[in-house]
């Protein structure tokens, strides 16, 4: 892979499931280095994104690039080079977390002679040494998902495909997996990590790629899409559905975008109104008022 | 949205045509040595039970069918009955040493525990992973073949030396049959459905072969058939292989087992295939 060449390549791809297309003409690059978010919700496609990177689902329109190899056929040369971190947890129970990494290793292709210091690496860099010869059905959720990084890690991948990584965890064990991730991007691993919490995406990537529908509808960094969408500062307006109806009518005539958020009425863009259009609270703006403002979709 | 996104939709305006679903043909391997090795590390917790049920189920059939019917029929095909017998149960512990595991085993890893989505997250294909499932339980398979014969010779089974080609006709037979345990388990709607596998076809495979009664006895077209069972070519094998049988030909018997295992092997492929990469 040249030092311009992207990391991951989607060029028009397509990937229907009968009548229902979850991938639908999807464009993405992703440069090499980066931790890119794709963010969506539930059905949004980033799933079978991931899936089409590593070749297990093969795109019925399009192409797909991976570190420079051309998918489906060239995908065991891109999978040797890439860790998967699946949404499901599909670690092998019978073993013990030692056993779990070796088996990796080997698949993986790690040299006999280098196995026992990445097994150890990946321990190390999972917290996990200490329960290397753990079964993996007496850990913890929190150590399965972290297991579960460590096994993608074996072969120190230079990209890693996230799969909800966090999904289910409680938020102790979120946190430390977000403290992975960190020292995996800052060490210069790519990443690309789908996910549908939005502050997780908001936390880790560099990038984000908002997917509905199975396409990307916008993309870029946190606060530039936060800047470009929602402005400066929202502006949550109470009182009742009568009130909040007149002022979503003002809100619009002013040229700002609104979204209804429970009992309430958001108004994105608010820098300066203050106490126009009724009584509220003003906030700074956030990613979550940018996904709900581009997708149409309130953040699951 | 950005430049890059944008370019990329004036792209998709004339989608590129759909990508090849072939794969290289090559097969690796150190690809196949990763799938084994889980196969042996998860062996190495459970080879007690698992030895267990394929070593003393066939025991069992071999002394209730040996002693037992031994009482009423002294000889068969010129041989002493428990010998008959002895040899062909070896074709049925191969049979039940490969079949179920690779029908159950497979599908509890596929389905329920989504063994093979992280095995094929690394740089495996779907052939090598059925090749090397295959292999495994063949060459497992094919060693518990010979507790029967074990036991066989403690009773006054007197093998020709050629007896050391058993293992080798075991783990044919054992390949064979995994890889169609491995095909159905791609078919079967729910695990449920193994029964009617079990019921309608692996049962008459193991008594339609010459393994507890010989086959001339039977209707004209019941004994035609049984040529397409390639249990009977396992146990014609076998039993050439212990007694030397004169005049017996083991070139058709081994084409014959070749050509299952190769059909076999390429309908799992295929199915494993269908279920494993959308």
């Amino acid at each position: 892979m040249s030092a311009t060449q992207p990391a991951i390549a989607l060029r028009g791809v397509t990937k229907r499931f009968g009548a229902i297309t979850a991938v639908d003409r999807l464009d993405l690059e992703v440069p090499a280095g980066i931790c890119l978010g794709l963010l969506g919700n539930n059905g949004a496609g980033k799933s079978t994104t991931m899936r089409l990177l590593t070749a297990q689902a093969i795109a019925d329109e399009g192409a797909v690039e991976v570190l420079g190899h051309a998918l489906p056929r060239e995908s065991k040369a891109a999978r040797a080079r890439s860790g998967v971190v699946p949404q499901r947890d599909n670690l092998d129970e019978e073993l013990t977390v030692a056993q779990q990494l070796e088996v990796f290793a080997r698949l993986y292709r790690v040299p006999r002679r280098e196995r026992d210091s990445a097994i150890a690496r990946a321990l190390e860099l999972a917290d996990l040494a200490a329960r290397a010869d753990t079964r993996i059905d007496a850990l913890s959720g929190g150590m399965r998902r972290r297991l579960l990084i460590a096994r993608g890690l074996v072969h120190r991948p230079e990209l890693l495909l996230l799969d909800e990584p966090t999904v289910g965890l409680d938020p102790q064990v979120r946190q430390e997996l977000w403290s992975l991730i960190v020292t995996l991007r800052d060490a210069g691993t790519t990443v690309v990590m789908s996910t549908h919490y939005i502050e997780e995406a908001e936390e880790l990537a560099d990038d984000v790629a908002i997917m509905a529908r199975g396409r990307v509808i916008d993309r870029g960094a946190p606060a530039a899409l936060v800047a470009r969408h929602a402005g400066a500062e929202v502006r949550e307006l109470t009182g009742d559905a009568r009130a909040l109806a007149h002022a979503e009518t003002q809100a619009r005539a002013l040229g700002l975008p609104t979204r209804r958020r429970g009992p309430q009425v958001a108004v994105l863009r608010a820098e300066g109104l203050d106490g126009q259009l009724g009584p509220g609270r003003t906030r700074p703006a956030v990613l979550e008022d940018v996904f709900v403002s581009v997708t149409g979709e309130e953040a699951t | 949205m950005s430049a890059s996104s944008a370019s990329g939709a004036a792209r998709a305006a004339s989608p590129s045509p759909p990508p090849p679903r072939s794969a290289p043909r090559r097969m690796e391997l150190r690809a196949l040595g990763g799938v084994l090795h889980r196969e042996w590390v998860v062996f190495t917790r459970y080879w007690r039970s698992t030895t267990f049920s394929a070593v003393v189920e066939p025991t069992i059939f071999l002394l209730a069918f040996g002693f037992g019917i031994g009482a009423l029929v002294a000889e068969v095909q010129g041989m002493a009955y428990l010998d008959f017998v002895g040899t062909g149960v070896v074709a049925m512990a191969v049979l039940f040493a490969s079949v179920f595991p690779a029908m159950f085993g497979t599908y509890v890893k596929r389905r329920f525990q989504h063994t093979y989505d992280g095995i094929l997250a690394a740089p495996i294909d779907v052939r090598e992973l059925v090749t090397a499932e295959a292999l495994w339980i063949g060459v497992r398979s094919g060693t518990y073949g010979l507790a029967p014969l074990l036991v066989a010779s403690a009773f006054g089974l007197r093998p020709g030396w050629a007896v050391l080609l058993v293992p080798l006709i075991g783990i044919l037979t054992g390949f064979g049959f995994a890889a169609m345990g491995i095909f159905l388990s791609s078919v079967v709607p729910s695990i449920d459905s193994f029964g009617y596998v079990i019921s309608a076809l692996v049962t008459p495979l193991f008594l339609l072969a010459g393994t507890f009664f010989p086959l001339e006895n039977l209707p004209g077209w019941v004994a035609a058939g049984a040529v397409v069972n390639p249990l009977y070519h396992t146990v014609e094998l076998v039993r050439g292989a212990v007694f030397g049988l004169a005049g017996a030909s083991p070139l058709g018997h081994v084409l014959g087992l070749l050509a299952f295992a190769a059909l076999m092997w390429t309908a799992a492929v295929v199915g494993m295939r269908r279920v494993l990469i959308d």
